[in-house]
C-alpha cells in the first residue's frame, strides 16, 4: 500500500512538472511540488544528522580504523551547529539594537562567518586546488601514445593547449593569411567548434533521449528499481 | 497497460489541441485580449515529447508480447560481475558513489537503479558494499534499494543498514571523506554513478592510485573526459540510462531501450534531412521553406 501511494505521488508530481513546461496555469502547482520536495529534504536532513552522529559515535566507541577523524567530525559538527543556533558573536540589527541575537547568523564579524571565511573556505579551496595535480596525472596517462586513438588525442590536446596560449600565436604567426587556418589558434578553434562540438552534440542528444525515457518510466511506475522493487 | 494507453491517449489529445493551434496561428490571439496559457515556442518540443513517449510505450507493449530485443554489449556493465567478484576474492569492500545530487535529479535516480542491480550481485556473492551519500533523502532511498536487493537474493539478514550512510551535503567535504575512505579501506571496486562535478577526477584518480577496478556513469558531459581518463570503464551519457535495462533484462526495460533507439533514429533522420535542405537552400537559393520547416522541427 505504501509503495502504491509513493507511486501515485510520483505520477502526480511528475506529470505536473512536465505540464508546467508547457502550460502556464500549471507552473504554480509545479512550484508547490518543488516546495514540498524542499520541505521533505529539510526533514530528511535531521535523519542525516542523526545518522552522522550514530555512525561516528559507533566508530569512536569501537575504536575503528580512523576513529580520530570521526571524533574531529563530530566535534566540528556540534560546534558549528551550536555557534549557528546560539548566534555567537552576531551583531544586533540597527532596528533592534537591544536584542543581541537579532542579526544574521552569518553576518560579518560573527563566529559563524569567521568559521566559514577562515576555516571552511580555505579547506574547500585546498581540496579544489588538488585538482591541478590530479589533472596532470590523469593527462599523463591519457596522452600516452599507445595506439592510433591515443595518438590522435595527444596531437589534438597539444594543438589545443598551444593554441590557447600566447606561445601558439607566436610559433605559427608567420603562416601567410591565405593559410591562416593552419595557425595553432585557428586549428584549436576548429577542433573545438567542429570535432568536439559534433561529438558533444551526439552525446547530448543521447542523454536527452535517455533522460526523457527514464523519466517516463519512473513517472508511469514502469521502472521501480530505485525503490528497491525491480525484481 | 490500460492505464498507460489511457495516459498516452490523453497526452496525444492534449498535444493536438494545444500545440498545433498555438504553433500555427500565434498572431490570432494577443496577450492584451486573453491571458496566455501555453508557454510560447514550446509547441515543437511538446510534439517531440509526445512522439518519444508514444514510441517508448509502444516498444514496451511490443516487448511485453514476447518479442526479444538484442542489446549490444556494454563493456562497463558487463564488467559489474567481474568487479564484484574481484572484490569478493580479495576480501575487500565495494564502494558505490551515487553522485552528489538529491533525489530530484534523474541522474541520482538512474544511479540508484544501478545500485539496486549491483546490490543484488553483492548479495549473491556475499560481498560487502559501502555507500557514502551526500544527501539524506538519497541515503533513505539507497538503503531501501539495497535492502530489497538482499531480500530478492534471499539474504535479507545479510544487509547491513550501516553500509549506507550520510556524510555531508558539502561538495568537497564529501569528496575529502570518500577519498580518505578509499585510501584507508582500499576498496577493490569503485562505482561512480550519478551527477558529478569537480570531484569526479579527485575520486577517480584516488581510486586509480589504490588499484581499484573503477566503473563510472554520468550524463554530465563536462566530467566524462575525466572519468574516461581515470576509470577502467565509463558509461557515456545514454549508456548510463540504459544500465538498468541492460542489467535487468526485463521486457519493459528492454522495450524502453528500443523506443529510445527508434527516437534516436528519428532525430538522426530529421538532422540529416535538415542539413541537406539548408545546404541546398544555401547553394541554390531555393527550398527555403523546407529548410525553415526542419529548423522549426529542431526548435529553431
Amino acid at each position: 500500500m505504501n509503495r502504491q501511494i509513493a507511486l501515485l505521488v510520483t505520477l502526480v508530481s511528475g506529470v505536473l512538472m512536465v505540464l508546467s513546461g508547457f502550460l502556464i496555469p500549471t507552473q504554480s502547482w509545479a512550484e508547490d511540488v518543488a516546495e514540498w520536495f524542499n520541505v521533505l529534504a529539510s526533514i530528511a536532513f535531521v535523519l542525516g544528522a542523526a545518522n552522522l552522529a550514530k555512525i561516528h559515535l559507533s566508530k569512536i566507541s569501537s575504536r575503528d580504523e580512523g576513529w580520530g577523524f570521526s571524533a574531529v567530525t563530530l566535534i566540528a559538527f556540534v560546534a558549528t551547529l551550536a555557534i549557528g543556533f546560539l548566534k555567537i558573536g552576531v551583531a544586533p540589527l540597527e532596528t533592534a539594537p537591544l536584542v543581541s541575537m537579532s542579526g544574521e547568523k552569518d553576518g560579518e564579524g560573527s563566529a559563524f562567518w569567521w568559521l566559514y571565511t577562515f576555516v571552511m573556505s580555505p579547506i574547500t579551496a585546498t581540496m579544489f586546488s588538488l585538482l591541478a595535480f590530479y589533472v596532470a596525472s590523469a593527462a599523463f596517462r591519457a596522452f600516452r601514445a599507445k595506439n592510433v586513438e591515443a595518438t590522435l588525442l595527444l596531437v589534438a590536446a597539444f594543438i589545443v593547449l598551444l593554441g590557447r596560449t600566447f606561445a601558439g600565436v607566436v610559433l605559427t604567426g608567420w603562416i601567410p593569411d591565405s593559410l591562416s587556418f593552419l595557425r595553432l589558434e585557428n586549428l584549436s578553434t576548429i577542433i573545438f567548434e567542429v570535432f568536439a562540438s559534433a561529438g558533444n552534440r551526439a552525446i547530448i542528444i543521447g542523454i536527452a533521449l535517455g533522460v526523457a525515457a527514464t523519466s517516463l518510466k519512473i513517472i508511469l511506475g514502469i521502472d521501480r528499481s530505485y525503490m528497491g522493487s525491480g525484481d | 497497460m490500460k492505464l498507460q494507453r489511457l495516459i498516452l491517449l490523453c497526452i496525444v489529445g492534449l498535444t493536438m489541441t494545444i500545440a498545433f493551434p498555438c504553433a500555427a496561428a500565434p498572431e490570432q490571439t494577443t496577450t492584451a485580449e486573453i491571458t496566455p496559457w501555453f508557454v510560447p515556442g514550446r509547441a515543437v518540443l511538446l510534439v517531440w515529447l509526445v512522439l518519444l513517449s508514444a514510441v517508448v510505450l509502444g516498444s514496451i507493449a511490443v516487448a511485453r508480447k514476447g518479442v526479444v530485443f538484442k542489446v549490444r554489449r556494454i563493456a562497463g556493465l558487463a564488467a559489474v560481475d567481474e568487479a564484484v567478484g574481484r572484490a569478493t576474492e580479495m576480501g575487500r569492500p565495494i564502494l558505490f558513489v551515487p553522485g552528489i545530487q538529491d533525489m530530484d535529479n534523474v541522474q541520482t535516480i538512474a544511479g540508484l537503479t544501478v545500485l539496486s542491480r549491483v546490490g543484488r550481485t553483492v548479495a549473491d556473492y556475499d560481498a560487502s558494499i559501502e555507500v557514502p551519500v551526500s544527501r539524506s533523502l538519497v541515503m533513505a532511498a539507497a538503503r531501501e534499494a539495497i535492502a530489497s536487493s538482499y531480500l530478492a537474493a534471499g539474504r535479507a539478514d545479510g544487509f547491513n543498514p550501516n553500509s549506507v550512510y550520510y556524510v555531508t551535503d558539502e561538495q568537497f567535504g564529501y569528496t575529502a571523506y570518500v577519498s580518505g575512505l578509499m585510501v584507508r579501506k582500499k576498496p577493490a571496486a569503485c562505482f561512480y554513478m550519478g551527477q558529478f562535478f569537480a570531484e569526479s577526477l579527485i575520486l577517480s584518480e584516488t581510486g586509480n592510485s589504490i588499484g581499484a577496478i573503477q566503473i563510472a556513469g554520468t550524463a554530465e558531459t563536462s566530467q566524462l573526459p575525466f572519468f574516461v581518463a581515470a576509470c577502467d570503464y565509463t558509461l557515456i551519457g545514454e549508456e548510463f540510462f540504459a544500465a538498468s535495462a541492460y542489467l535487468s533484462g526485463e521486457p519493459d526495460q528492454m522495450g524502453s531501450l528500443r523506443g529510445q533507439d527508434i527516437a534516436k533514429a528519428m532525430v538522426g533522420i530529421v538532422l540529416v534531412l535538415g542539413v541537406l535542405a539548408l545546404t541546398l537552400t544555401a547553394m541554390t537559393g531555393q527550398f527555403s521553406g523546407i529548410g525553415s520547416f526542419f529548423q522549426s522541427l529542431a526548435g529553431g
